[in-house]
């Protein structure tokens, strides 16, 4: 689309929820519109304020605007990375999209692995932006801009998550519950704003309780809603997701997912994520979506953001654990705490004791250092990176990405408490490397539908940023301030129940019987030698530990699925772009 | 004493094998008898279950849950003398 005097020219992928307000406000300053449509809003907000434009917009973004009478080419992405954009340059050519395989399209760029970005989401579970799993191909990072003129290219940070907390008092508690709901209503309200039915998602969890309960107060309608369930009983949620369909009156449809189905759409969901996963959680995810796309909708409210601007992970519950372990380190009861950690997780419940201790153990340098509360994931996934081959680990010797996380970490950051700080981390990396995008935006968009996240409008979550760890985690009872916002909204026994985080069943979809051909293929001592990025002994010995059924540890079924993710995007984006 | 500390040996090579092939996946690492398999990273929060698995289809053994712990599963050294104290008291 241009402006009506051919100035400005867009490309947009994504929503402006607020654009009714934006578009009166630049009609009243006399721009004009031919359309009643958000892209138009773009091109005039930009034309009015210039790049500083991005922080009027409420919504979900990635755009490109050329300007040609500054002969510029403007670039920015939403403040939490919902919608992708990527970009790479050649010889004489500034090159962006929604997808790496369009830029892939082009012969001029080549297809290789990033080993550090591959070695980074084997540590983080997802490369630090603007890396990602393609060598020269950038993913522009959330809340950033970037522009292009007379061949020079400048990122600029419009937008970054702050954590500067007012300790409210347990008086205030009542009156900032209120303000959350109200933040909420509004968020919803805007994001239901579509020429299209809009459904939601409903797992069961207290989050897409919420956002669906905010959705049939605000549309009287009968409400569409969506899930997943599964054969394996350690993963479903089906007697919640029923209970919250009942209680709030929605029009349920549900998809059973095996193990199976998951080894089978597997290699769709590499395609479309376009990066190594070590988790196979993103396949029901592409699953659920071709359930809405089949039902025909296009358009999905979910309670993504929940847990990471209000308190909801066990990440931030194992934190505070450890942090009050760490402050008498003798204790010996503080540890057993520790016990209340992951209950839906049968193998670590069976942990004995000591072991336990050992995994989340404290020491004087983890309590000063700035990744705390990550250090034990981040070192249990690293261990992964044993699987790469020599030729992988002699090319990444000398790459160090605690250095290079810690170099993008903020100044304030130095100044927030362990809690502030594991919220930061999870916000800033992992929800747009990983949540948002393998397991959001790309396994939604594969259906061609859009997911729309109330908790993580900007005013939400710059509300929630100011909010006291107390009031987001009330000793250990995660997400407290938002239960308390939506009593009576949602069924009191979704309220009450423990956190149960999506997951999806791992390594074993892909042994027995029913196993699709691909998997032997890949994971096969020839090919694991021609791509030459694992070492093919062990991933032999990782393979005949899964056929054998003797594998019970978490790093094991990480290894695998990281594993074969990346054979599966060599096989796909590489080695099938060579041979056509 | 001397065949006490020669089933201690072979104690300790079995051991050795089933980390290798079970935690290490064949590949080489220095690894000491005496050395922590906690601290070394070899075996992950859950792996020590798998080593109580092998320990008891391996030697028809039943490992008792207090027996689960760092003083008898955290080095191939203290593995092995903790198998040769079971079977002994067992025979």
């Amino acid at each position: 689309m241009g402006t009506i005097d051919g100035r400005l020219w867009i490309t947009f992928n994504g929503e402006i929820f607020n654009f009714i307000e934006l578009r009166e406000e630049l009609a009243a300053k006399g721009h004009s519109f031919a359309t009643r449509s958000d892209t138009e809003v773009i091109l005039n907000a930009y034309r009015e304020y210039g790049e500083d434009c991005v922080h009027r917009f409420n919504g979900q973004w990635a755009f490109g605007i050329w300007d040609t009478d500054r002969r510029q080419l403007f670039l920015s992405r939403d403040r939490m990375g919902v919608r992708p954009l990527f970009y790479t340059r050649t010889k004489n050519r500034f090159l962006f999209a929604s997808e790496i395989k369009a830029l892939l399209a082009c012969p001029e760029v080549s297809a290789e692995i990033d080993l550090q970005g591959l070695d980074q989401i084997f540590t983080f579970w997802a490369t630090l932006p603007p890396r990602t799993a393609f060598k020269n191909i950038w993913h522009l990072p959330p809340g950033c801009s970037l522009t292009v003129a007379n061949g020079q290219v400048r990122v600029r940070q419009y937008w970054s998550a702050s954590y500067m907390q007012a300790e409210q008092s347990s008086s205030d508690e009542g009156v900032l519950a209120d303000e959350l709901l109200h933040l909420l209503e509004d968020a919803t309200r805007i994001r239901l704003r579509s020429d299209v039915p809009v459904g939601a998602y409903l797992s069961g969890g207290i989050d897409s309780t919420v956002t669906t309960a905010l959705v049939r107060k605000i549309a009287q309608e009968r409400l569409r809603s969506f899930s997943i369930t599964f054969e394996d009983t350690e993963f479903d949620e089906k007697q919640f997701q029923d209970e919250a369909s009942r209680f709030l009156g929605t029009q349920h449809s549900s998809i059973s997912c095996s193990n199976s189905d998951i080894a089978n759409v597997f290699p769709d969901v590499i395609y479309h994520a376009e990066q190594p996963v070590i988790r196979t959680a993103p396949a029901p995810m592409f699953l659920l979506s071709k359930l809405v796309h089949d039902a025909g909708f296009k358009v999905v409210l979910t309670g993504e953001g929940a847990d990471e601007v209000l308190g909801g992970y066990d990440i931030f519950k194992e934190a505070k654990i450890r942090w009050f372990w760490g402050r008498h380190l003798e204790s010996s009861w503080r540890p057993l705490l520790l016990r209340r950690l992951y209950p839906y997780m049968e193998s670590l419940q069976r942990q004995p004791t000591a072991y336990r201790q050992h995994f989340f153990r404290v020491t004087a340098a983890d309590l000063s250092s700035p990744f705390f509360s990550h250090l034990p994931r981040w070192e249990l996934t690293a261990r992964i990176k044993a699987f790469f081959s020599a030729d992988v680990r002699a090319a990444l010797s000398g790459c160090d990405d605690m250095k290079e996380i810690a170099e993008m970490l903020p100044p304030s950051y130095e100044s927030w408490n362990y809690f502030a700080r594991a919220e930061y981390l999870e916000t800033k990396f992992l929800l747009p490397g990983y949540i948002l995008s393998s397991q959001g935006d790309r396994m939604a968009m594969a259906h061609s539908v859009e997911g729309r996240y109330p908790f993580l409008d900007c005013r939400v979550v710059e509300f929630a940023s100011k909010l006291s760890p107390k009031l987001k985690m009330k000793v250990l009872n995660q997400k407290h301030l938002l239960k308390r916002a939506v009593d009576g909204l949602i069924p009191a026994s979704i309220s009450r129940r423990p956190k149960q985080p999506y997951r999806a069943p791992d390594g074993k979809c892909f042994f027995g019987n029913s196993a699709p051909d691909y998997v032997p293929e890949l994971l096969s001592r020839r090919v694991v030698e021609e791509i030459g990025l694992f070492d093919p002994t062990a991933v032999s010995a990782l393979v005949a530990k899964f056929q054998a059924q003797r594998v019970t540890g978490i790093r094991d079924n990480m290894a695998l699925v990281g594993v074969l993710s990346t054979q599966l995007l060599v096989h796909q984006f590489i080695n099938q772009r060579i041979e056509a | 004493m001397h065949s006490e500390m020669a089933g201690q040996a072979h104690f300790q090579r079995d051991v050795r094998n089933f980390i290798v092939n079970n935690f290490l996946f064949g590949q080489p690492l220095e690894l000491q008898a005496d050395e922590s398999l906690l601290r070394k990273g070899v075996i992950d929060s859950t792996g020590v279950l798998e080593l109580v698995a092998f320990l008891e289809g391996e030697y028809g053994i039943k490992v008792e849950d207090d027996e689960v712990v760092p003083e008898n599963l955290d080095s191939i050294a203290s593995v092995a003398a903790y198998l040769a104290k079971k079977l002994s008291s067992r025979s």
